[in-house]
């Protein structure tokens, strides 16, 4: 799986309530939620995101909460991926679960600006900086978890399993 | 091998002898639980299952806490979907109105969750309840309607975090002190993932409120999990709650921690952290006098009945300061009972506090009490990251309840020894 992006840059400690504000929780409809995507932190991006963009952050993005309306805001929005030194536990996990790529990359934070374009190839582990030519490792996901992220998603895994059943 | 207490949980729930730190396992959940949060998006995932029927309606909880009772339209209309869901699917424990409580205050004090356990919720404070020896984590709606479905989650067996306890906590330092502490020292990273597992002779020193709000706020460090061993105090806090055979579950002596950090109780102090990290932690005497406009003592941190115990008991016969508005919310109907039998909400409502319903409105500034741009709060809730209480130009220090108390009489951070 490659993926091709325009970068969006942000820093370390993006926490899910700048993603999305606990007074918008009453909403879960995706199209919704994606108007509200890191309205905290950076009122741009709900308006100017495009589809297949790529954010890239510092350390630990997603701290704080378990609510999914932060990946799925950031999926609806169009995103294509995040990529990141480190991941907040919760974060990952429902990133996971809807299918949003979130790639753990050491450096990708000195290594890229705001609207460079990535290259992310999920299943070979690796983001190429297409501007500066730099080539960083990711770690690559166990079969499992590389799994949901291609079905779409671990509601469509369980979905098929439950059909074959 | 030698075991820590996640380890062993989780074994039990896979049905294996042993399971390694970094294994991802298929696991057996004992409990559910979703808040009129999560519940409505997880029955839109869970409808777009080929199933009818949930695998098990007594496994599973729903709390209309958050932004209830109804702030608005669309959360009356999502706790109306939750209510005709847990009707159409037989399921029980479904709280709402005078009924409902803070989830994670509700489900122990119910005794829905108990030792050896493995609960997911779809919270990220469902760590709370390691308090009582149980493996409890948060998750998203999309796990939560999963296990609606399967009765399992995938999850990644923790490497554990031994944190040492000594000695005997002073006077005005409560579990919340001892957690912001540990946060301090910790981050918000160097925990990613773990379990953090509590021990040693302190143990025996912490009422079961100072646990669970230890374990509570256990996911400010990003931890998996936080768990307490099992002892006397655990045993009586169940007795009346609990009374379903439960197994207890202590780590062995050898068993891997990546580290331990060690915690010397009787050298702590009250502690406020500074916006914008839980982590960013100060003794409270060191920023006494940072002046604030609102005081909040309630959350699923410090809602418990010793926290408005310790609010009255430096409230009483004073008043809050004019600048200031307190908002005090007792976490379930039981504790607000009991605080009117024992004339708490007396003494806080002569202070001048506004004693509100049972709800997590103003710490996820949900409603009750929201901040405008400027303002600063004191809040004995768990997060004070950009716009948490409000207004992304808002501000929250967190501190436990005495700290708290003694802001909103004093107009400014104080310690609670300025006012006693």
């Amino acid at each position: 799986m490659r993926l091709v992006g325009r970068v969006w840059k942000y820093g370390s400690y993006v926490d899910t309530d700048v993603m999305y504000p606990a007074r918008y929780l009453t909403e879960f409809r995706p199209e919704e939620m994606a108007r509200h995507c890191m309205e905290g932190l950076d009122p741009t991006f709900a308006r100017e995101v495009r589809p297949g963009d790529i954010i890239v952050a510092g350390r630990m993005f997603g701290i704080g909460s378990a609510r999914e309306h932060a990946p799925v805001a950031i999926k609806a929005s169009g995103v294509a991926a995040v990529v990141a030194p480190s991941f907040a536990r919760a974060f990952h996990r429902n990133a996971i679960n809807i299918g949003l790529p979130v790639v753990e990359c050491d450096g990708i934070d000195r290594e890229a600006e705001k609207g460079d374009e990535l290259e992310v190839d999920l299943v070979e582990g690796t983001v190429l900086n297409r501007r500066t030519g730099r080539l960083l490792r990711a770690s690559r996901y166990p079969e499992f978890m590389l799994g949901i992220i291609q079905a779409g998603g671990l509601m469509n895994c369980l979905r098929e399993k439950l059909r074959r059943n | 091998m030698h075991r820590t207490i996640a380890e062993k949980i989780l074994a039990a729930h896979s049905g294996r002898r042993e399971v390694e730190p970094g294994e991802l396992l298929n696991v057996r959940v004992d409990l559910t639980m979703a808040n009129d949060g999560s519940t409505p998006p997880a029955i839109q995932e869970f409808r777009k299952l080929p199933i009818e029927r949930v695998w098990d309606p007594e496994r599973i909880v729903l709390v209309m806490d958050h932004f209830c009772p109804a702030k608005d339209i669309a959360a009356a209309a999502n706790a109306k979907t939750s209510r005709e869901f847990a009707r159409a699917q037989g399921i029980r424990h479904f709280y709402e109105g005078g009924a409902a409580g803070i989830e994670h205050a509700l489900l122990p004090e119910q005794g829905l969750v108990a030792p050896g356990e493995l609960v997911v919720g779809g919270d990220s404070h469902t760590c709370t309840y390691g308090a009582l020896n149980c493996f409890s984590c948060g998750v998203g709606h999309t796990d939560i309607a999963a296990a609606w479905a399967t009765g399992e989650v995938w999850l990644k067996v923790p490497h554990s975090l031994k944190i040492l306890l000594h000695g005997r906590k002073a006077a005005w330092v409560s579990g919340k002190d001892v957690i912001l502490h540990i946060l301090g020292r910790v981050g918000v990273e160097d925990a990613n993932y773990l379990s953090m597992e509590y021990s040693g002779d302190g143990v025996a020193d912490l009422t079961m409120e100072d646990r669970l709000t230890i374990c509570n706020m256990t996911a400010e460090a990003q931890a998996k999990v936080g768990l307490f061993p099992f002892d006397e105090r655990t045993r009586e806090y169940l007795i009346g709650r609990v009374n379903r055979p439960y197994t207890t579950y202590s780590a062995d002596p050898g068993a891997r921690y990546l580290d331990t950090l060690e915690v010397d109780l009787s050298s702590l102090e009250p502690q406020v952290a500074l916006p914008y990290l839980p982590s960013n932690v100060k003794p409270a005497r060191e920023v006494a006098g940072v002046s604030i406009d609102q005081a909040f003592i309630g959350a699923c941190t410090n809602g418990w009945l010793a926290d408005l115990r310790a609010a009255a008991r430096i409230m009483r016969g004073k008043k809050i300061n004019p600048n200031v508005r307190c908002v005090v919310i007792p976490a379930t109907p039981n504790i607000y009972r009991q605080a009117l039998r024992e004339g708490i909400v007396g003494v806080l409502s002569e202070a001048g506090c506004v004693v509100g319903p049972s709800t997590c409105g103003p710490c996820i500034g949900g409603h009750l009490g929201l901040l405008a741009a400027g303002e600063r709060a004191v809040s004995t809730s768990n997060r004070n990251f950009r716009g948490r209480m409000g207004h992304p130009e808002s501000e929250v220090w967190l501190a436990g309840p005495a700290v708290a108390a003694a802001s909103a009489i004093m107009g400014r951070i104080a310690h609670p020894e300025e006012v006693a």
